[in-house]
């Protein structure tokens, strides 16, 4: 440790302006950093995490501004220090890796033509020497085909594959700090872990500090020897990751612990010879001429929920656009209730389309912006059951009774004046409208911050008791399956894996790649990472383990 | 990379289909302005067997759909047709200038009119996108207004206005360049070049404001994007922001509106023409619409009609290249 903090952030407050007003963000937040020292910043979405974490960069986006504080990297005062004194700071002392790697390189410009743009442009190196350099930043970020990953064009690479190589341009000035925003949030479990430990071997190597901004605590407990909690733009406590993890002081902290306690009690097994509500039957499916299902079948019975999961592309959700009739399979069929369903949804009757109904994961895009809850719960209503007038405005009202929003309050809202979850509980409503016995929800909660999906979970399971209600629940947060699964079903490529009861999947054993999923999740314990690395080695981890199989 | 060549392939015959169907629409359109060729030159007092005889002469008392397979079947075969004027009526128009076939007529008067637009593209495009990078680089501030005020109001200007104070100011005031560009064949390119140059920075003032405005405005559209807040956190300068890193993205509405402009240039630049006496291609289709000529319109709509496509073909194709995605598929 040395005398002088590298950086020293005092009761900094942030604005940002929307409707003409500027309205508090972070409210007078004190940060210091020590070199070599990573710091954890957690929090909701709109915590203000981001903006901070740019602050100590000096930088603010458009319409956000520092309203009051100081901000100082190694002694140099950020907020009185002229654009071209910062200009020569950053990228080149201070560097910053975006959550999504994929938005973040320019399309157009290949990406060692980007990583070598930093150091010559500060005149650190010239072009061949940071070429070379950054082949060996992707050799050691263990980037595949290091020689040669860095001619290609940003689209024709993969998405942990991008973030490594952000993180590798990150370093090619050998920055004293590194802001990373939200830099695994995109990528799959598998793909995670191996950025995960590419970043922290790197920032240990090189003895880098860094902010590590997450909404995830079992990532940060995995990156970080400080953790720094903020709420709505106040900071709620600090302290090292052990104590904080084993010790937490203040409530909401314990709140935010406490999430992933949620779990549904088992149910018994499924009776013998019961008609399955909804059934998929050797279903092959293809978008054009590309095959993406082959021989999928899973049964779903009453009252209970089946889990989906498995990475990108493993053909969940076009499980669920065949069950719906959006892609006519091409081989196989769909049985609702015993009963075979057309394969495309223009050959079936109202009847059948009521039957099943989805959630979406995004509902900002899934609801109509210009309609009113009131009218967006009503469409379905009056399509399906025929109700009208009174009639209508009265089951309405029950539906936002049950989805636990005052009906006179949000009738005649937009979804715009919703916060995230309350749209996804409009979703749900406007699902529960046409009164089907099946949903398919796919990915509800992967949007929404943890406390908030734990809300719409217990949301879920209520309904399920209520009004015996199936789910199809697809997504890839495998904490979200142990909590409210009755079945899991394992995917990969187009083809189940692996299925069964839940007790028995998170039980070993299991096929390889279920346990790799499960494996890569990250846990609370600060020593999950080191343990899992020594245990497998660095090569058996994430996607080089996945395309080993 | 044949992923593009394919693209273009089918860009070019939906070119061509647009073409036959642009004949019919010339065809018909021409045919539906009031009175003939044998009216407008006999007059008013001419006899119906004098006007019956020159529309005998002409073919024009065939039904209209067996001439427009006629002049079809002429125009793929590289045959434009014989001027009305020029073919019997030269001596008495007085119109004679020894060419016989319309695209005698025409050659040299559309080779006058590219050169024109060559001149004015060369000066226009690179003014216009070097403009909108600096209003974008300064938007919102004073040089920026200037810049939109000076092209908007160019743009709004009726061009023979324009025109005239180019000549108050560079021909009368201070003699720089000639007033008067009566070009010919056999003049020197530097000669050419000079006189042309008054009518080429009237034309450049006329499309200048379209196509600085796109810059402009794509390039500040970018400006919000994660890769450019990416570019600005690693310590880069303004200018190689937005020239290196929004610039390359924001081409492809550029090449469209440059290219529209381009096809105006071609087409529709008949008052500078007349205010510069410029031998253009403009000037002649006017005339023949007067006289109601119906070959030299035909092929003058149609030369039109085929530039314009050509311009836009040679856009997309240049878009779908600026595009990486597209070049170096995965």
């Amino acid at each position: 440790m040395t005398d002088q903090p590298l950086v020293k952030m005092r009761d900094v407050w942030l604005e940002g302006r929307s409707d003409e007003l500027w309205n508090p963000i972070i409210n007078g937040v004190d940060l210091t950093l020590q070199k070599g020292e990573v710091l954890g910043l957690i929090g909701e979405s709109g915590a203000g995490k981001s903006t901070l974490g740019l602050a100590a960069m000096g930088y603010t986006r458009d319409g956000v501004r520092i309203s009051k504080g100081s901000v100082e990297f190694d002694g140099i005062d950020l907020l009185t220090a002229s654009a071209a004194v910062k200009r020569e700071l950053l990228g080149k002392r201070i560097a910053y890796v975006a959550q999504s790697a994929a938005a973040s390189f320019n399309p157009a410009h290949k990406l060692m033509d980007q990583h070598v743009e930093g150091p010559v442009q500060h005149g650190v190196m010239g072009r061949g020497d940071s070429e070379a350099d950054g082949i060996e930043l992707y050799r050691k970020l263990r980037l595949p085909n290091p020689d040669e990953i860095g001619f290609r064009y940003p689209h024709q690479v993969s998405g942990g594959q991008l973030q490594r190589c952000m993180t590798a341009m990150a370093m090619s000035c050998r920055p004293d700090l590194i802001i990373f925003d939200e830099p695994t949030t995109a990528l799959d479990v598998t793909t995670q872990i191996e950025v995960l430990a590419s970043i922290r071997d790197i920032v240990e190597q090189f003895d880098t500090a860094a902010i590590y901004i997450t909404h995830d605590l079992a990532v940060v407990a995995q990156m970080a020897d400080t953790i720094k909690v903020l709420l709505k733009g106040d900071e709620v406590e600090t302290a090292d990751t052990r104590t904080m993890l084993s010790a937490p002081t203040q409530e909401y902290t314990k709140s935010l612990w406490a999430v992933r306690s949620f779990e549904r009690p088992l149910k018994p097994a499924v009776q013998t010879g019961a008609v399955p509500v909804v059934s998929v039957q050797n279903v092959d499916a293809s978008y054009g001429t590309v095959p993406v299902l082959h021989d999928v079948s899973f049964d779903m019975h009453e009252g209970r929920t089946v889990a989906v999961v498995g990475e990108s592309g493993s053909g969940k959700s076009t499980t669920a656009r065949c069950i719906t009739g959006l892609l006519p399979p091409k081989a196989g069929q769909i049985l609702v209730n015993g009963e075979v369903m057309p394969p495309d949804y223009r050959k079936r009757n109202k009847d059948q389309l009521r039957q099943v109904q989805m959630i979406y994961q995004m509902a900002d895009t899934a609801l109509n912006p210009r309609m009113s809850i009131g009218q967006i719960i009503a469409r379905p209503v009056e399509f399906y059951l025929g109700l009208k007038g009174r009639e209508r405005r009265k089951r309405v009202d029950s539906l936002l009774e049950q989805i636990e929003l005052e009906p006179s309050q949000y009738y005649h809202r937009l979804p715009s004046e919703l916060s995230g979850g309350q749209k996804q509980r409009i979703g749900i409503a406007r699902a529960l409208a046409a009164e089907p016995k099946f949903i398919i929800c796919d990915e509800v909660t992967s949007a929404l911050d943890q406390l908030v999906a734990e809300g719409i979970l217990r949301l879920l399971a209520r309904l399920q008791d209520e009004l015996s209600l199936s789910y199809m629940f697809i997504t890839h947060d495998l904490a979200t399956v142990r909590a409210i699964a009755d079945e899991v079903v394992v995917m990969k490529d187009g083809r189940v894996v692996e299925q069964g009861p839940k007790k028995d999947m998170f039980k070993p054993p299991h096929h390889a790649y279920t346990d790799l999923l499960l494996s890569s999740v990250p846990e609370m314990d600060p020593d999950w990472l080191t343990n899992l690395l020594n245990e497998r080695g660095v090569d058996n981890i994430g996607d080089a383990a996945v395309d080993k199989m | 990379m044949g992923n593009v060549l394919k693209i273009i392939l089918q860009r070019l015959a939906l070119g061509l289909l647009t073409l036959l169907i642009v004949s019919m629409v010339i065809f018909v359109a021409v045919n539906l302005l009031p009175g003939d060729f044998a009216q407008s030159i006999l007059g008013q007092g001419a006899t119906p067997e004098a006007v019956a005889s020159i529309r005998t002469d002409l073919g024009l008392d065939r039904p209209p759909v067996t001439r427009y397979f006629q002049w079809l079947g002429g125009v793929l075969q590289g045959d434009l047709g014989t001027s009305f004027a020029q073919a019997n009526f030269a001596s008495f128009t007085g119109t004679d200038s020894g060419a016989t076939t319309v695209a005698q007529q025409i050659a040299p008067r559309f080779a006058n009119t590219m050169f024109l637009a060559m001149v004015t593209a060369a000066i226009a495009v690179p003014f216009s996108i070097i403009l909108g990078i600096l209003a974008a680089l300064y938007r919102n501030t004073v040089f920026d207004r200037a810049t939109n005020i000076f092209t908007l109001s160019s743009i709004s200007s009726p061009e023979f206005f324009l025109a005239y104070i180019l000549i108050l100011f560079l021909a009368v005031l201070t003699p720089i360049f000639p007033s008067l560009s009566n070009i010919y064949e056999g003049m020197a390119f530097s000669e050419r070049l000079e006189k042309s140059m008054l009518p080429a920075l009237t034309l450049t003032l006329v499309v200048t404001a379209h196509m600085m405005r796109m810059t402009r405005a794509a390039i500040i559209n970018l400006l919000a994007s994660p890769y450019i807040e990416m570019a600005r956190l690693k310590g880069l300068s303004p200018m190689r922001v937005i020239v290196k890193h929004a610039l390359p993205n924001a081409l492809a509405p550029i090449i469209n509106v440059i290219a529209l402009n381009l096809a105006y240039l071609i087409t529709g630049v008949v008052v500078v023409e007349v205010v510069f006496v410029y031998p253009g291609i403009g000037q002649l289709f006017v005339d023949s619409v007067k006289i109601r000529d119906i070959p030299v319109v035909q092929a003058c709509c149609l030369i039109f009609a085929t530039a314009f496509i050509l311009l836009n073909l040679t856009a997309d194709i240049m878009s779908i290249l600026s595009n990486p995605r597209l070049r170096h598929p995965k």
